[in-house]
């Protein structure tokens, strides 16, 4: 998968599982809920390794420099700019 | 503790330079029911909070504000992008332009800047929530009236978007008050005095 694939599969995983997230705050004992909500968050882990891999760090102090000698946090555009979503970075 | 994750919450990529349609977004940005206001109440209110369900309520709540905080910026950045001297004059941006030039400032669409005074945080787990439902109600009102003015289907994206999850935190935030009024074994009478100092 296209960077601009798997971006737009994490947002829809990660965003599922903040609607679920908030459902399971007022709703802490509904076993399928819960159930629902560890599947989303494994299929996010995944993708967002695959992501990564392509894209560089998502996350400030989360994410591994995967880069020897350059630091890529600084590197790609940033998501407030035009086309961050939707056309190839870096 | 914050993490930050180098993405939006919902994609926005806006090809089309609006300044005077700018205008209007910062509303929800820095004005009276923008998002803004919203994280900064929910996370000051959070300290006060009862009930388990409550506080993460509020936290998570709190926290989505804050991305969406990011989108109303990021919209306002994209529809100022490459403004030329005759937009900014037509717009009636001028006036922002002269303090702000196409920088991103917390102000509301009628340039004032944003104040805590928006907000409260009253120390009441009820009254809280009564404010956050409240909060909620008028947010949605602000995107029906932006999304009224809007033609733009770059913009009316993120704002359905937006809209949305005004609907659902309204509903959680309801949900949050039935199970904080259950703990305090309040019955459904509209007026509940609560003593900060008394212990709930």
């Amino acid at each position: 998968m296209d960077k601009e694939t798997l971006l737009l599969k994490l947002t829809e995983l990660d965003f599922m599982a903040v609607d679920l997230g908030l459902y399971l705050d007022t709703h802490p004992n509904n076993a399928e809920a819960i159930a629902e909500y560890n599947r989303i968050v494994r299929a996010a882990d995944a993708v967002r390794g695959k992501y990564e891999r392509v894209a560089g760090p998502l996350c400030s102090f989360r994410s591994m420099n995967r880069c020897e000698d350059k630091w890529q946090w600084d590197d790609c555009p940033w998501p407030w700019s035009r086309n961050f979503n939707f056309k190839e970075g870096c | 503790m914050w993490i930050y994750e180098k993405k939006l919450e919902f994609p926005i990529n806006i090809k089309k330079t609006d300044p005077k349609l700018a205008k209007l977004m910062m509303e929800q940005y820095g004005g009276s029911d923008g998002e803004l206001g919203a994280g900064l109440r929910y996370l000051s209110q959070r300290n006060t909070m009862i009930t388990a369900q409550g506080k993460a309520t509020l936290n998570d709540i709190g926290t989505e504000e804050l991305a969406h905080t990011e989108m109303m910026a990021t919209i306002v950045h994209q529809l100022l992008q490459g403004a030329t001297k005759e937009q900014i004059m037509a717009s009636g941006l001028d006036t922002y332009y002269v303090n702000h030039g196409l920088g991103v400032f917390p102000c509301n669409a009628a340039g004032d800047p944003f104040t805590a005074a928006y907000i409260q945080s009253k120390g009441d787990p009820l009254t809280d929530l009564y404010e956050d439902m409240a909060a909620e109600k008028k947010a949605l009102k602000t995107y029906d009236y932006l999304i009224d003015l809007t033609t733009d289907p770059d913009v009316l994206k993120p704002l359905r978007f937006l809209r949305e999850r005004e609907i659902v935190h309204f509903q959680r935030f309801g949900e949050a008050l039935d199970i904080v009024r259950q703990h305090l074994n309040e019955n459904c009478v509209f007026d509940m005095p609560c003593n900060p100092l008394r212990k709930c």
